[in-house]
């Protein structure tokens, strides 16, 4: 599903101007990071996408619906919204009521339903958890769970805010092949995150925010090259890209064997 | 500074012990990194680094711990709160709560110590400027970013001058660069004040950067120990389920296609791996 956002303004009650003037299309299917240093306006960016702010200037279309013209409720039907802080979204008794409460929010139907909650279980590792109670899940379970929460609504979009956090390598791992299986689905992915090495390898368009603006939108290998933009964004690049800058090798390689052949080539 | 014999511990009502038969030497002014899996035990040591287990989380426990000449275990929790600091690895577990503005939260604990007046002001102040919180002075902690409560949380903890510092994923919530800036605070206050640090972290590429000695916790128990060139290169790291630097990834891969030479030590930081490559 696509997602549109035309000259969208937001400032905070209070005066904080989160969101200058953003113009952004995102096409069906596409998988998209957004970076940033913190504040620089990612989750109000974010949460203009299913509506639980809505734009104070500008429009933004999620499909043909018009986020303004539209309830959350109604919202989280085409957009999946999985929270940085697991606790901010966890409430229920059990593993398996967690992750039915919203498909069933949905009106779908009970036996729909538990095939979607197993199947989301499945998928994020925790199918044998599906008894326990949430808060008895070590912190990068729970995030697990509001993820497989997530995706057993089977949104169009999807949208991470910071998949990766206290996650271990396999953790990591795992949330990556969750990335991959969406896109092979054709749902629109969206993340918010600070692990750039994550967002270089699984996300083939990143847009840069900074002070509430866009200040680049293009493809991985382009956009960790551009050093001065980046730094003046508060980010650092990914680990192979201060590598090549660092030894003065040409741009563009993200992987260990993008790097070992540019390397080859030129050394 | 830290002493570790045979300690075994098992949370009341555990299956299994959570940490089995730890001996551990920390020398003061080290920075000391604990890596491994989730659920390897990481969090529980450093609880007991801080006297949480066994004063707060009951449980079966054998061996000695002994921080800076006190038995832990033996010391009442508010007699170990100058010794020993633990900053949570979620920052809202730490906000105290009772205090309105980050600036009182800040000078919460060094109330609780009955100083005088002026040396609380002068070393809250001092804290709040370290993590560049003097702006958010008169914020409530509760209205703060998760980045920004997580500096809230070091600085509170870090105004108590404890002798030990325990640090469990502090940077979770943390961009790269405040990331650097909170790394580089603690290795300062390693160089004036030699503190020892013990840090938690998946961020393997801090950790290559700013301690020096790691040791890897697997199954409640460490599965190796030394100095992070040595133990981030080595093939212990993958058999605990850890992943390498991409810089020592990258050039273990420029060795084994035949690119560089395969005796040349594997580097773990930027700088080593520029080096490495040149």
């Amino acid at each position: 599903m696509k997602i549109q956002l035309e000259s969208v303004s937001f400032t905070y009650p209070g005066g904080v101007e989160a969101l200058r003037d953003i113009d952004l299309f995102i096409k069906s299917g596409d998988a998209v990071a957004f970076i940033g240093e913190n504040g620089a306006g990612k989750s109000t960016l974010a949460k203009q996408l299913n509506g639980l702010l809505k734009p104070s200037y500008g429009r933004v279309f999620v499909g043909d619906w018009q986020t303004s013209n539209r309830s959350v409720a109604q919202m989280a039907g085409r957009v999946g919204f999985v929270f940085q802080n697991p606790d901010e979204q966890l409430f229920a008794r059990s593993v398996r009521e967690e992750v039915a409460f919203g498909p069933r929010n949905l009106g779908r139907e009970e036996y729909t339903i538990s095939e979607d909650v197993e199947m989301a279980l499945k998928q994020v590792g925790l199918d044998r958890a599906i008894n326990r109670h949430p808060y008895d899940l070590p912190t990068p379970e729970r995030k697990l769970l509001t993820i497989a929460a997530i995706l057993a609504m089977r949104t169009p979009v999807v949208i991470l805010d910071e998949p990766t956090m206290g996650q271990d390598a396999q953790g990591i791992a795992r949330i990556g092949r969750i990335v991959s299986d969406l896109k092979a689905e054709g749902r629109t992915v969206i993340t918010i995150s600070h692990d750039i090495d994550f967002c270089a390898e699984h996300f083939p368009r990143v847009i840069v925010l900074s002070s509430g603006r866009i200040v680049a939108d293009g493809v991985p290998s382009e956009v960790y090259y551009q050093e001065s933009m980046l730094e003046n964004a508060g980010v650092i690049p990914p680990q192979i890209a201060r590598l090549s800058i660092n030894l003065g090798l040409p741009s563009g390689a993200l992987t260990d064997q993008e790097f070992i052949q540019i390397y080859k080539e030129h050394r | 500074m830290v002493y570790l014999k045979n300690l075994t511990y098992r949370y009341p009502r555990g299956e299994s012990d959570v940490l089995h038969d730890i001996n551990l030497t920390i020398q003061e002014g080290q920075f000391f990194a604990l890596i491994g899996p989730n659920g390897a035990g990481k969090s529980t040591l450093c609880y007991v680094l801080t006297g949480f287990v066994p004063h707060f989380y009951k449980g079966k426990l054998s061996g000695t711990v002994t921080i800076n000449g006190r038995d832990v275990f033996d010391t009442p929790l508010p007699e170990l709160a100058g010794v020993t600091g633990l900053v949570f690895a979620t920052p809202f577990n730490q906000i105290s709560g009772a205090r309105f503005t980050v600036r009182e939260e800040i000078a919460f604990g060094l109330e609780n110590f009955a100083l005088p007046r002026e040396e609380i002001i002068d070393r809250t102040e001092k804290v709040m400027k370290l993590f560049n919180l003097t702006d958010l002075a008169e914020r409530p902690p509760t209205a703060l970013s998760g980045g920004q409560q997580q500096r809230l949380a070091l600085a509170s903890i870090i105004v108590m001058r404890p002798r030990l510092l325990v640090l469990d994923e502090p940077t979770s919530q943390l961009d790269p660069v405040s990331t650097h800036e909170v790394f580089s605070a603690l290795d300062s206050l390693i160089n004036q004040e030699h503190l020892t640090v013990v840090l938690v972290s998946h961020k393997l590429e801090w950790v290559a950067a700013f301690a020096d000695r790691v040791a890897i916790l697997d199954q409640g128990q460490i599965a190796a120990d030394g100095p992070p060139e040595e133990i981030l290169t080595s093939a212990e790291l993958t058999i605990h389920g850890l992943t390498p630097t991409q810089f020592t990834a990258v050039s273990l891969m420029a060795q084994r296609t035949g690119l560089i030479d395969s005796k040349k030590a594997l580097p773990v930081t930027l700088d080593q791996a520029v080096q490495f490559f040149k």
